[in-house]
């Protein structure tokens, strides 16, 4: 009750709309009750008595009501519709600023494919119950008493026995629509079976290839296959049983009406008219008390969807601005650790203790060590991705935690392993960071990450777009758009992921030099597996189970035993011996 | 230009008039939401999939004959008690008809309940037939048809166009019999009752069919549009999440917000609106409708009941048929865009169906016997693309163990080579032995079953570890299977994970790291102990313990078999037994590391060059 009060809030702002709406319902349903009263005077004046005049008045009257009501109507649909559907705007709008500013805290562990629901399916519900389902129940409470109140005037004994059929119904829709859900969850996730196992089949069809396992899929995707036709078939079939029902029972409303009332306009207590007249409204009833129903269902599938999406509006955004935050200076670029520790949420053990590190202005710091060791958690908090546990992290001797989050961001550049970028143009992805950028901007840009020569080669150059619906960039390309992001933004900080995997020798290299020209004068962190980085790094740290086990560059660190020789010998050997074995030769290889 | 012609101009006032002004052309739209006109070839050939469920279908529509029928007896029973019963005083006369109308209704009830049981089993088992085939045909498709397909798109084609098929089969075919029984039977009744009302009652009919016409391409498009725009916001929330890292990054939180209430929440909350508007202009435009042939019906049927030439019974049977006259049309309109969607999904259903397979047994081919692993190419010449050779005249002689690294730029045809070993693809000319046999004389799985590829992205399926192995060989024990996990390194983690061997693999073994995948992956080739090995040697990175334990792995993997590798890895190189150093689809070099060092040819640059993706400092370079 909770959520559907909190729900109904959302409905406030529009409440004009949703008010002019239930007018129009309320005179739709008024002269919907009007029209078989007239045909009952047609039938006991008109008709009984002979006068024609009236017939043709009475046809004049529903030509003239059914227009206007066809009017109204037209009002009456589109608003209820339309309720529901801003409703729907408003709280999309709500989640999905929500959602893009929470921080990483809630994001490491929320599903994208839960969230993408809450987006979906239970705004839907939320919309259905709001708009249509709401105004619909409103009006067909409205519609009963009215109704009964008109059969009970006529004649109360005859009202009750007709209506006697319409508790069943209502009970029986209620029921039928709760036994039916699982059921229907059931087909949903037997055919969600169906799709995983084939998903997998084609993504994974060179292993499947690869040990001839042809037969065995075949087996199991016919077991899914299976199991959801006969799912589908037992859920379809109880509710072909089940749900004529609701037809003989309103044709039960009828036969009563009939049975009792026929003998009653022989005996003169009422009139035929009367007789068509009820019939008519037991009928017209039917409607509104299977939508009633079908409404008690809607609200508590609506109250479990709010419950979903106040769950993540609920959610507390950790990273905020200080209530007294200013904005960060233009820096120069020097990053300081004091005495950091950092803790995930829920962690037992820190991921960071005790890191105390000083980035010069321009300095290159390579970070190494295992996967885990707490390298991307270091670079996180730089960009306030998280906030310290303990200590404090300063830039140019500002406490992070002291300016605002958009002005410390803005200073920082980010380069991802496997860049992410948006469906949209390559010029839209380069200005991400910046999208007031010129053209002469994008394209010195682009130049500079030695990305300009692929994407001119497109027929659409920089209009290109990327991701879903368009092109796929490869690997290095797309590394190298993400590069000259980073660029348009000009950063004087600068985080970055040197690994890319499997892109052919020469992207390599073109990459290799896009980050270059990218580090050049930056203060910039790199979470490095290359050769090349950490030997040209001011200060290679060695991270080992959150703490730094050693520092210095790779010249002194080679020099000694420890953590860096081991990761050395692993990693980077093989590289260093390609190197030597060129030196030897003593010739150029181009 | 076209813009300028009258067609053109007329074409454009249309779209605004109809309300077309957003830009999305119906042709811009994804192909699931593109129609087809009515194609008898694709109906039959559905229909020959309904077949052999031709008596549900028959009982079917028995059944709903029996429930039209029915439905149209109810108001001529009514007219009957209010003239028969009522106007006469005959009390037990109206007592029979009521129990007369209960007992139609009943009969309506079993009939259509009836008729849903007949009708769902006939199309589910179709479908599941029509799924199954499907499936069935891309088992049989060699790797070069997955290479050009999209995922997606096959996945879509048996989810969405399979149900839409589903649709067509379980309602619209019955449906259709349905409407046309009830508009027959109505205007039958009618007709019997009084030839001058029902005339009266027609009247509309022309307006109505015009108005279901206009309701119908429109509401369709317009719906169209809104699952489009659904579709569009449901790719940029989704592409925001995953993003949110660079979305924060670069503060791009106030400008999205703007983008998505601006424009693409917008759009769709318009798409929703422009449907609701035309639903709420046409729904009561057909009401009105109805009523204005009650008042005809009731304006001169009420003259004719006062001159005593119809009975009051008949002018109230005849309101209740207006009543039910209405439904019919319009869902036959509804039914006819099902019918599009269904054609569409059909014709491209059977396009995959009988897209040919490009590399098959021949018939009759013999088994190939246990392999000892020695490959042969005799002037092998290969191409994707006729115009676009890829490998020529490559001749080679690998006898039984060796180890053959490959070598070579992107594009030198490496994955090309070692793809026509397991016959992903056929060769043009030449030939391809195994222990002497022609791969294209013997039984394909046969051949296959004895091979083993690791490739550079590990994929798991999802369920437990010990599963995944067993992928390899399904009638291995456990035993064998921690045998194989022991041997390439990879026991230790799994015992250490939660389940041990039961752990639970999610979809793309995302809760394993990327070196624990390839261990996986190492254990599952080696169970499968293949006479040939095919590798693609992975070059992303790994930490340093993970490294070392792969490097291990690869040796034990690779111990004894016939291997093929495309090599990353300076350490693999070095010990091969041949080196194939490939340029332009054509084995430019070979011989083993220390004779090609010697020559100073192609091997020597890319080597100096740093080809196992490591850049060289410029000074060294230089």
């Amino acid at each position: 009750m909770k959520t559907l009060r909190r729900l109904l809030q959302y409905m406030q702002p529009h409440r004009r709309a949703a008010a002019l709406t239930f007018l129009c319902l309320m005179i739709v349903t008024v002269l919907n009750l009007i029209i078989p009263w007239i045909v009952a005077q047609v039938i006991d004046i008109g008709l009984g008595k002979g006068e024609k005049a009236y017939l043709i008045q009475a046809a004049l009257l529903i030509v003239a009501i059914s227009a206007f009501r066809s009017l109204v109507s037209i009002g009456q649909r589109y608003g209820m519709e339309r309720v529901g559907q801003l409703i729907s705007f408003d709280l999309r709008n709500a989640l999905y600023d929500h959602i893009q500013r929470l921080s990483f805290t809630y994001h490491a562990h929320a599903q994208t494919g839960q969230l993408m629901s809450r987006m979906a399916e239970d705004v839907n519900s939320v919309q259905r119950f709001l708009g249509v389902g709401l105004l619909d129940a409103l009006s067909a409470l409205i519609m009963l008493v009215i109704i009964i109140g008109i059969l009970v005037a006529m004649n109360p004994r005859l009202a009750l026995l007709t209506l006697l059929p319409m508790p069943f119904l209502a009970v029986l829709v209620v029921y039928l629509a709760q036994v039916m859900r699982p059921r229907w969850r059931r087909v949903q996730q037997a055919f969600a079976q169906v799709s995983t196992v084939l998903q997998e089949n084609l993504t994974g069809v060179q292993v499947v290839r690869a040990f001839a396992r042809e037969p065995y899929e075949m087996e199991k995707f016919d077991t899914a296959n299976r199991a959801y036709m006969n799912e589908r078939l037992r859920t379809v079939r109880y509710w072909g049983i089940s749900s004529p029902v609701l037809g003989f029972l309103v044709a039960c409303g009828t036969a009563l009406a009939f049975g009792f009332g026929g003998p009653m306009v022989i005996r003169g207590e009422i009139t035929l008219g009367m007789l068509v007249a009820i019939n008519s409204y037991v009928v017209m009833l039917s409607g509104p008390v299977q939508r009633l129903g079908n409404t008690i269902n809607m609200a508590a599938e609506a109250a479990a969807s709010g419950d979903r999406i106040f769950e993540v509006l609920n959610a507390p955004r950790t990273i905020l601005d200080a209530p007294d935050a200013s904005d960060l200076p233009a820096v120069e670029g020097c990053v300081r650790f004091e005495g950091v520790d950092f803790r995930y949420g829920d962690g037992k053990q820190a991921a960071l203790h005790d890191i105390d590190l000083e980035a010069c202005p321009g300095q290159m710091i390579a970070l190494v060590g295992h996967t885990g060791s707490g390298k991307s958690t270091l670079v996180n908090l730089i960009l306030r991705f998280y906030d310290v546990t303990h200590g404090r992290i300063t830039v140019d001797g500002h406490d992070i935690r002291d300016v605002t989050l958009k002005s410390l961001r803005e200073q920082i550049g980010l380069v991802l392993q496997d860049p992410l970028l948006f469906s949209a143009t390559i010029r839209e992805n380069i200005a991400y960071g910046r999208p007031s950028a010129t053209d002469a901007e994008v394209i010195a840009a682009a130049k500079a990450a030695r990305a300009h020569d692929f994407i001119s080669s497109f027929p659409e150059g920089y209009d290109t777009v990327v991701g879903e619906r368009g092109i796929t960039l490869s690997g290095g390309q797309r590394q190298r758009v993400a590069i000259a992001r980073a660029l348009l933004v000009n950063p004087r900080i600068l985080i970055l992921d040197d690994s890319t995997s499997s892109v052919d020798t020469e992207t390599e290299y073109e990459i290799q030099q896009a980050l270059n020209t990218l580090m050049r004068g930056r203060t910039s962190f790199v979470i490095a597996q290359r050769l090349t980085t950490v030997k040209n790094a001011d200060q290679v740290l060695v991270l080992d189970h959150g703490r730094i086990a050693q520092r210095g560059t790779h010249a002194e660190l080679i020099a000694q035993p420890g953590p860096y020789r081991e990761v050395y010998d692993l990693q980077l050997r093989d590289q260093e011996e390609a190197a030597e074995a060129v030196a030897r030769t003593g010739q150029r290889a181009f | 230009m076209a813009e300028h012609t009258f067609k053109a101009k007329l074409h454009r006032w249309w779209r605004r008039v109809a309300g077309h002004d957003e830009a999305l052309l119906v042709s811009d739209l994804p192909e699931h939401l593109q129609d087809k006109q009515y194609d008898s070839r694709i109906v039959l050939r559905l229909l020959s999939y309904v077949r052999p469920y031709m008596r549900e279908m028959i009982i079917a529509i028995i059944l709903i004959g029996v429930v039209t029928l029915a439905a149209l007896a109810v108001p001529y029973i009514i007219a009957q008690i209010l003239d028969k019963a009522i106007a006469k005083g005959d009390v037990a006369l109206l007592l029979r008809l009521v129990a007369a109308f209960v007992g139609v209704n009943l009969i309506s009830w079993f009939a259509r309940s009836g008729q849903i049981v007949a009708m769902v089993g006939a199309g589910q088992d179709s479908i599941y037939q029509i799924r199954r085939a499907l499936f069935e045909r891309l088992q049989q498709h060699s790797l070069s048809f997955f290479d050009h397909a999209d995922v997606g798109v096959l996945i879509s084609r048996l989810t969405s166009d399979v149900n839409a098929l589903q649709d067509l089969v379980t309602w619209a075919v019955i449906g259709t019999a349905a409407d046309m029984f009830t508009l027959v039977g109505i205007v039958i009744a009618m007709l019997s009752l009084d030839v001058y009302l029902s005339l009266l009652t027609f009247a509309v009919l022309p307006i109505m069919f015009v108005l279901t016409l206009l309701w119908r391409v429109r509401a369709r498009n317009r719906w169209r549009k809104v699952r489009y725009y659904h579709g569009r916001m449901l790719g940029y929330i989704e592409e925001n999440i995953q993003g949110v890292r660079v979305v924060q990054a670069y503060t791009r939180e106030d400008l999205n917000l703007k983008k998505f209430v601006e424009e693409v929440n917008f759009r769709f909350n318009q798409a929703q609106g422009n449907a609701a508007r035309l639903s709420a202009l046409f729904f009561p435009g057909v009401d009105f409708l109805g009523s204005l042939a009650i008042a005809l019906v009731i304006g001169f049927g009420g003259t004719a009941v006062l001159g005593q030439q119809i009975t009051p019974g008949v002018l109230v049977a005849f309101t209740l048929y207006i009543g039910r006259f209405f439904d019919p049309i319009r869902d036959l309109a509804e039914r006819y865009n099902t019918l599009q969607a269904a054609m569409a999904a059909g014709e491209r259903l059977f396009n995959l169906l009988d897209r040919p397979l490009a590399v098959e047994s021949k018939p009759g081919a013999p088994e190939m016997p246990p392999i000892r692993g020695e490959v042969v190419f005799e002037h092998v010449n290969f191409a994707y693309n006729p115009e676009l050779p890829i490998l020529h005249d490559i001749n080679l002689h690998v006898r039984p163990g060796e180890l053959v690294a490959l070598v070579g730029p992107t594009g030198s045809g490496k994955s090309s080579l070692v793809k026509l070993l397991n016959r992903s693809y056929d060769i043009q000319s030449g030939r391809l032995l195994i222990d002497g046999h022609d791969v294209r004389d013997v039984d394909l799985a046969s051949q296959r079953r004895q091979m083993g590829i690791v490739l550079q992205e590990t994929f798991l399926f999802r369920g437990s570890v010990a599963e995944n192995i067993r992928y390899g060989r399904l009638d291995a024990t456990q035993a064998e299977i921690e045998r194989a996990a022991r041997a390439v390194g990879a026991h230790e983690f799994i015992v250490n994970l939660i389940d041990g061997y039961e752990t639970h693999v999610e979809e793309g073994g995302a809760n394993l790291s990327v070196g624990q995948r390839q261990l996986l992956a190492f254990a599952r080739a080696l169970l499968a102990d293949p006479r040939i090995l095919i590798l693609d040697e992975a070059t992303s990175s790994i930490d340093t313990q993970t490294e070392k334990l792969i490097q291990d792995a690869m040796d034990v993997l690779l111990e004894g078999r016939t291997a093929f590798v495309i090599a990353h890895r300076l350490s693999t190189i070095v010990r091969a037994d041949q080196i194939l150093v490939l340029s332009g689809g054509r084995i430019i070099e070979r011989g083993t590391h220390e004779e090609l060092l010697a020559q100073r040819g192609e091997y020597y640059n890319l080597y100096t060059m740093g080809f196992m993706a490591v850049p060289l400092d410029e000074g060294v370079a230089g």
